[in-house]
Formats: C-alpha cells, sequence, structure tokens
C-alpha cells in the first residue's frame, strides 16, 4: 500500500518538496495518546493519558525521568521514545559529572533533535515515531521544549500533542496568558483540564489513566526537583478539579475559573488537594 | 604532552608521558575578598633555574565570570586556556544566554585533570580558578592528579608553604578591595625574596561582580636592606640571607 510513488524512502522528496516517510513519522505523534505541558513561574507541568493496550495490561508509561531537573512526556512509538529516553539520561548524568551542575535543556533539545534529524537524511534510517515534550528547570528558569520526528524543536509556554490534542490547545490558548500568574496547584488543575478533552468519548479521565508530573523550585525556592504523580496519588487533584466526562465541555466553555472555584470543592481526605511534595 | 599525538603520527613508537615538567611556572595565589576573589601570580616562565621567559602571563579569563591562573608545565597550562576557549565558543555559539558559571569551569577542570592523571599522562600543572558570578565567589584550586578543593584562600607551588600561612593570618571574610591587593603583593613580595623561581613583575585579577579584570604586568617594591638579606662581614657563608 502506498499513497505516493515518492513515500518509500525517507532521502526521496517527493514533486511537491516534501518527504513523506518524515509526515507519515509525524502522523505516528499525532496517533500516540495524548499529553501536554504547561510553564508557570517556577514550574513546568506536564499531563499524560496513559493507555492500555488490552484489559488485563497494565497502563503504559507516558512520563519518563530523565534528570532531577527533567521529565519527558512522550507521544508516538513508545520504543522509540525509549531509546531517546536513555541517551537523554546518559547525556544528563555525563554533564553532571564533569561539570558538577545539571546541563541546560535547551543544548539537550538540540542534541536529541540532531539525532531525529539524522534519520532524515540517511537512507538506512528510519524516521523516530515519536514527538516529545521536554519539561525542564535550569539555570535559565521554566522551559518547555517539543521535538518531532522532522528533527523540528520548539519552545512553548504550554503545548500538547497526541491524538485529540486540539482539544487540549484549545483550552491552552485560551488560558496561557495566566500560567504564569498560576501557583502549582492551579497549573496542575488547568493540565488535567486541558487534558479531560482529550480523553475519548467511552472513557473517563481517571487516576489509572491519568498521570501528571511537575518539575521546578522546590519549597526552599534553591533546590529544583521533579516529581511524578501517578495512580492514587493523583486522585486528590482529581476531585479538585470536577470533571465528569460530560461537563468537559462545560469546563471547556468557561473562561476563567471563578475565584472561587477551589473553595466550592471539599478538600479531598488526607492531604490538601493539590499539595505537591516536592522534597 | 607528546604522548597521544605523537603515538599517531608514528605508531611504531613507544608511548610518551610527561615524566616531568619542562618550562615551569611558579606560585599562583587567590583569595575572596569583600566584592568578590581577586588572584596574583608572576610572569616568569623557567627553563629549569634558568629565568627564561619574563613576560609569561599566567593569569587567563575564560567566559565573563572566571579567571584560570596555571603554575607548572607553561604548555600544558597553554593547552588548557586552548580547551577552555573552545568550551566558551560552544557557549557562545549556543546563543541561549546560558554561560558557565566558575564552579562548572572548576568541575570541568577536575575531570580534565583526573582523567589525564588516570592516563599516567597529566596535565603537570596546579590551578587556580576563581570567579564571581550571581553574587556568589568561587574560588578553588586543582592540581595534576585531579585534586580538587574550594577554599577562601588558595596558593599553589611554593607559595603553598610560603604564602598560605601569611594568608590565612590576615584574611578576613570582609576585606576591602585594598587590603586584599595589599595582602597578595605582599605574599609575592615574600615569594620573590624567597621562592628562586619567582620573579619581581606581577599580575593581579580580580572577578567581582562587573565581570573580570586582568591588570597588565608591573614591578614589585622590593627592599634589600633587611638585615637577612645583607651579607655579613664573614663574607658570603654568614648572614648570607639563607638560614
Amino acid at each position: 500500500m502506498f499513497r505516493s510513488m515518492y513515500d518509500t524512502d525517507v532521502t526521496v522528496w517527493s514533486p511537491q518538496g516534501r518527504l513523506l516517510q518524515v509526515e507519515y513519522a509525524m502522523e505516528a505523534v499525532k496517533q500516540g495518546s495524548a499529553c501536554l505541558g504547561i510553564v508557570g513561574a517556577k514550574h513546568v507541568v506536564l499531563a499524560a493519558l496513559k493507555r492500555q493496550p488490552n484489559e488485563l495490561s497494565s497502563y503504559q508509561k507516558k512520563l519518563l525521568e530523565i534528570d532531577e531537573h527533567m521529565v519527558v512526556a512522550i507521544a508516538g512509538l513508545n520504543a522509540d521514545a525509549r531509546s531517546l529516553a536513555k541517551y537523554m539520561r546518559t547525556e544528563c548524568l555525563n554533564h553532571k559529572y564533569v561539570f558538577g551542575a545539571p546541563l541546560q535543556a535547551a543544548r539537550l533539545v538540540v542534541d536529541v533533535a540532531d539525532k531525529y534529524q539524522r534519520c532524515t537524511q540517511m537512507y538506512v534510517r528510519r524516521p523516530y515515531g515519536v514527538g516529545l515534550l521536554v519539561a525542564a528547570y535550569d539555570a535559565t528558569g521554566p522551559h518547555l521544549y517539543e521535538t518531532c520526528p522532522s528533527g523540528n524543536f520548539n519552545e512553548y509556554v504550554a503545548m500538547a500533542i497526541g491524538s485529540r490534542a486540539q482539544s487540549a490547545k484549545t483550552y491552552l490558548e485560551k488560558h496561557f496568558e495566566t500560567f504564569k500568574y498560576c501557583d502549582l496547584d492551579d497549573l496542575i488543575k488547568h493540565a488535567l483540564k486541558a487534558l479531560a478533552g482529550c480523553v475519548s468519548s467511552d472513557k473517563a479521565l481517571d487516576k489509572a489513566s491519568a498521570s501528571l508530573a511537575v518539575v521546578g523550585l522546590a519549597d526552599d525556592g534553591v533546590a529544583v526537583v521533579s516529581k511524578l504523580v501517578e495512580d492514587d496519588a493523583v486522585q486528590p487533584y482529581l476531585d479538585a478539579i470536577d470533571i465528569a466526562p460530560a461537563a468537559v465541555e462545560e469546563t471547556k466553555m468557561t473562561d476563567e475559573p471563578p475565584p472561587d472555584d477551589t473553595a466550592t470543592i471539599p478538600p479531598p481526605e488526607g492531604e490538601q488537594a493539590g499539595d505537591v511534595d516536592m522534597s | 604532552m607528546a604522548g597521544g599525538v605523537a603515538e599517531k603520527m608514528e605508531s611504531s613508537s613507544p608511548m610518551r608521558h610527561t615524566t616531568r615538567p619542562i618550562v615551569t611556572g611558579t606560585s599562583v595565589l587567590g583569595l575572596k575578598y569583600k566584592d568578590g576573589v581577586m588572584l596574583a601570580a608572576d610572569t616568569l616562565a623557567s627553563y629549569g633555574s634558568l629565568a627564561m621567559f619574563q613576560d609569561m602571563r599566567r593569569i587567563s579569563k575564560t567566559g565573563s565570570y572566571t579567571l584560570v591562573g596555571g603554575s607548572g608545565e607553561m604548555s600544558d597550562y597553554a593547552a588548557i586556556t586552548h580547551m577552555l576557549e573552545d568550551l566558551d565558543r560552544e557557549n557562545k555559539n549556543a546563543n541561549d544566554g546560558f554561560e558557565f558559571s566558575p564552579k562548572e569551569i572548576f568541575y570541568y577542570l577536575r575531570a580534565v585533570m583526573y582523567q589525564r592523571r588516570n592516563k599516567f599522562d597529566p596535565l603537570w600543572n596546579s590551578l587556580v580558578v576563581g570567579g564571581f558570578k550571581d553574587g556568589q565567589p568561587f574560588l578553588g584550586c586543582v592540581d595534576l592528579r585531579g585534586t580538587a578543593f574550594e577554599d577562601d584562600v588558595v596558593a599553589t607551588g611554593f607559595g603553598a608553604h610560603l604564602a598560605l600561612p601569611v594568608m590565612r593570618n590576615k584574611w578576613r571574610p570582609d576585606l576591602e578591595e585594598g587590603e586584599a591587593r595589599a595582602l597578595l603583593e605582599d605574599c609575592l613580595r615574600v615569594l620573590y625574596y624567597r621562592d628562586c623561581r619567582a620573579l619581581d613583575k606581577v599580575q593581579l585579577s580580580k572577578a567581582t561582580s562587573e565581570g573580570t579584570r586582568i591588570s597588565e604586568p608591573y614591578k614589585l617594591e622590593t627592599d634589600w636592606a633587611s638585615a637577612s638579606f645583607v651579607a655579613g662581614p664573614g663574607g658570603d657563608l654568614d648572614g648570607d640571607g639563607g638560614w
């Protein structure tokens, strides 16, 4: 099966000036389950929707910790993401050994993008079928980058990739100007609300499928830490945002969450809603 | 130094490592003071006991925040400054507003020195790294074995024996710039009097919130009238300045 006579090789141009194999690889990213990231003043929050390949299996991990100051969310081929994550972890570790300080995320993202790019120009290779959202807090503050199979990368204040990511993008576009004033709890709520729009109609956003990661300054304002929030730990945040599958539309409709938004929600049992232990 | 290069050029020749330094610089001194960090060194490169090159500048800038002073083999020091230039160029090429802090430079040099000592082919230097970034002064020392430490006062070579005790006695965290300079000049003078590989032509440098500056070489004032320097009536053997 082929859509074009020019799509069987990465290195062959179509007469329209396109590299179809690379575009197909980008398609793999669009088929992957959704993930998104939001940059605040002192934190970056990632949220991702985990998939269960079948009823008996576990949910596929979507968030990979790279270093103490960096986490990636993945959409696309998981195995490709693992090999990229392994490379990124090695680079971070080497940098920390040589320079005694965390690697600048921008530098690593360029190197990763170069890895992607090499596959688009060589006959013997295939492009990576995965897109990454790289969340990091480094010497120049919080950052969110998106990488994609074409070798392109960009920095964002908020971005979503994967299937049905358009819904999340719409939400993020509506609210992005407030993100730099949001505290961590609000960032997480925004992330989950945006993610809720990416859930397919026959599923619900629950603690098994939602996963969160926070990268940023710890409570002491000095140390940089990253933390994955999954399974039971996600529940308090889900409770705090009040989205039944049907309520998703409504959430998207309301502009800013009203100031007393949180006040109306009973705090979950045990810990305070959205109180991330950043230690 | 010849090791890697010679090996590649002529694969049949035996591997060669540095086993002793040839052209050497003596002490480098450094201290933290109220506004930042100050480094000092003379400008002599000796060939054995011969005072061969008298305008060898042994303190260099790397990036906007860091000073590196080197004693020991001067060709190795030149190689190290080239490595640091490469590193700085990488930072500039990345063009993302990030530059290495003095501490990162220090860690890098530590890694380089330790790696080379593990090849049994050390870069024969003691390096002093001083700098100032984000309101934080930094001062550290790395030697040819990769031994690395930070301190408020550091000295390499003969200075570690002759100058360091003086500096530790006189040092305060709130030292004014003038006081810091006077202290370093006193130490350089003592070194000139007592270290036969030292020179009275010196450079001072500082790293503060305003960046890094290295002075042009200038001559220290010395006073040889001190009784211990004057040959006694008995001739050279008595009171000749020795102990």
